[in-house]
């Protein structure tokens, strides 16, 4: 296993005073504000805050979706230019193109600019069977539960073994059931493969079972209220989330976001 | 080509409905000829229209050849031009600006009153016919094209932006794709478009097709002969429908109007 990431570490991703802001009818609408955070590599970080903070608009920032108003963004000790090297994304939408198998949709990263390979092959096929897919291969998305289809979106990012994972509500359209189970397997993932890990999201509770560090955001204008570092021992199980240590870590995020007047108590 | 026949036409219960509701229109009408007894200059009987058709089936046949033959020219231009021109309009902000806009503009303009100038530009041939079809045919396409391109889900896009896609590879493995359905809906729409071109072309000039037909029919009170014209136009227009129909659930499997077509046939029966 990877040795913890310390705070002497070189962060992977770093963001420093980054503003956005978007141009309305009504005149130029500030969607982040001074934004400042650095991801340690193989650290996991979620984003919490309440809907319409511009968390998703971090995410798309980073992705080299969109261009910063202010500020700078560092990937790898270099200014971000374009999209980064080595970046898998999972988004709320699975996004799986209905006329290709399963397997054919975990290939796409990669036929994006050249044939895959067969060992590429096997690993998609490795991939889908750690998640729970093997034998749909072969089956269109549109014959899969939500839950299957939000896995194989994961194992796409994850095909081209990025260095850095930006995943976007991902458990966001899913049943309480589903997401649990997907906690556990992101949790697993992560465990075994030590990405470096931005997740944004709206569940505190989901927040503090997968991360390193979660982000606490205000109400648009984003902005960061604080960074808590999450000390839960890993591997985590769901049985963690029975503990007090568990409980008093959701309860300090959400009373913190009451005492902003972010939420109601 | 005998198994494909079946299947377009007594395969499924779509298409057996079809048959079987054409057959008892006819029905119908012969009955009500031979009831309200009307002028056969007006309104002759399904039969005695029959009758006119096998009396020279080959000449029927034969203009009839020549109206489809320049119907599906002018379909097959109007895709692959239609088709190349939706893919510049969405990748070229000059061409959305200058080609769309006109062909939006040109769109508004009852097209079929263009035919004559066709045939000053082009002679009595058979290149005004396939002119005209082409142009009825190419707006629902590059119409439903541009859309059908237009609807690919914006995340799919950033998903290929980080996965460093060409624009190339955009286009063939999404957008392409994506589009097919509306490009069938498209072709749906101007397969029957071409045939009216193709007619109106024979209306205007020429000497030949199932237009030329019926003018000349026309000339001579012949209404039987303007029938049979009229009934080998719907059933050859009916045919290429279903050509293209067929077409769509040859490519479409995994779209949601093709997913349990055949399912939904096999609980009816």
């Amino acid at each position: 296993m990877a040795p913890p990431a310390s705070s002497e570490t070189a962060a992977y991703v770093a963001l420093g005073r980054v503003g956005k802001t978007y141009a309305s009818p009504r005149g130029p609408v500030a969607a982040l504000v001074d934004i400042n955070l650095d991801i340690r590599p193989q650290e996991f970080v979620s984003v919490v805050g309440p809907s319409g903070c511009g968390k998703s608009t971090l995410l798309k920032l980073v992705a080299g979706l969109e261009g910063t108003t202010s500020g700078t963004i560092d990937i790898g000790g270099k200014p971000l230019d374009g999209t980064p090297d080595r970046l898998g994304v999972v988004f709320q939408r699975d996004v799986l193109l209905d006329w290709r198998t399963i397997l054919d949709n975990v290939l796409l990263s990669i036929e994006f600019t050249r044939k895959p390979t067969a060992d590429e092959r096997a690993r998609a096929a490795a991939l889908l069977n750690r998640f729970g897919l093997g034998g749909f291969e072969h089956r269109f998305p549109w014959e899969l539960s939500g839950g299957m289809r939000q896995r194989a979106s994961i194992c796409r990012a994850l095909l081209a073994d990025p260095d850095l994972l930006l995943m976007d509500e991902p458990f966001g359209a899913l049943d309480a059931m589903t997401r649990d189970d997907l906690n556990i397997e992101l949790a697993q993932i992560w465990q075994d493969t030590r990405k470096t890990l931005l997740f944004i999201t709206h569940s505190i509770a989901e927040a503090v079972f997968l991360s390193d560090r979660v982000v606490m955001m205000s109400k648009a204008p984003g902005m960061v209220v604080d960074v808590i570092t999450i000390d839960l021992p890993r591997p985590r199980l769901l049985a963690v989330r029975d503990t007090p240590e568990f409980a008093a870590y959701v309860h300090r995020i959400r009373h913190h976001f009451a005492e902003l007047g972010i939420v109601k108590e | 080509m005998m198994r494909f026949a079946w299947r377009l036409f007594l395969g499924d219960n779509e298409t057996r409905d079809v048959v079987v509701v054409l057959a008892a229109a006819l029905v119908l009408w012969e009955i009500g000829v031979y009831v309200f007894q009307p002028s056969p200059l007006i309104l002759p009987a399904p039969s005695a229209i029959f009758a006119a058709f096998l009396e020279t089936p080959g000449l029927f046949l034969r203009h009839l050849g020549f109206t489809l033959w320049m119907t599906c020219l002018g379909f097959v231009l109007a895709v692959v031009i239609g088709v190349a021109l939706a893919v510049g309009i969405v990748y070229s902000k000059f061409l959305e600006r200058t080609i769309y806009t006109l062909l939006v503009a040109l769109n508004s303009i009852p097209k079929v009153a263009l035919a004559p100038l066709f045939v000053i530009w082009m002679g009595t041939g058979p290149e005004p016919k396939v002119a005209i079809a082409l142009m009825l045919a190419i707006f629902p396409i590059v119409i439903d094209m541009v859309l059908g391109l237009r609807s690919v889900d914006p995340d799919m896009l950033a998903l290929a932006k980080v996965s460093k896609a060409s624009s190339w590879a955009v286009l063939i493995k999404i957008r392409f794709p994506c589009a097919l359905p509306s490009l069938f809906a498209g072709m749906k729409v101007a397969i029957s478009f071409a045939l009216v071109g193709a007619i109106v072309g024979e209306f205007v000039a020429g000497s030949r097709g199932i237009g030329f037909q019926i003018l000349v029919a026309q000339g001579q009170f012949d209404t039987v002969r303007v029938f049979v014209s009229l009934l080998l136009l719907g059933v050859v227009g009916t045919i290429l429908f279903f050509l293209v129909d067929y077409a769509e659930r040859l490519s479409l499997p995994w779209h949601v109007s093709q997913r349990g077509r055949h399912q939904s046939s096999a609980d009816r029966a």
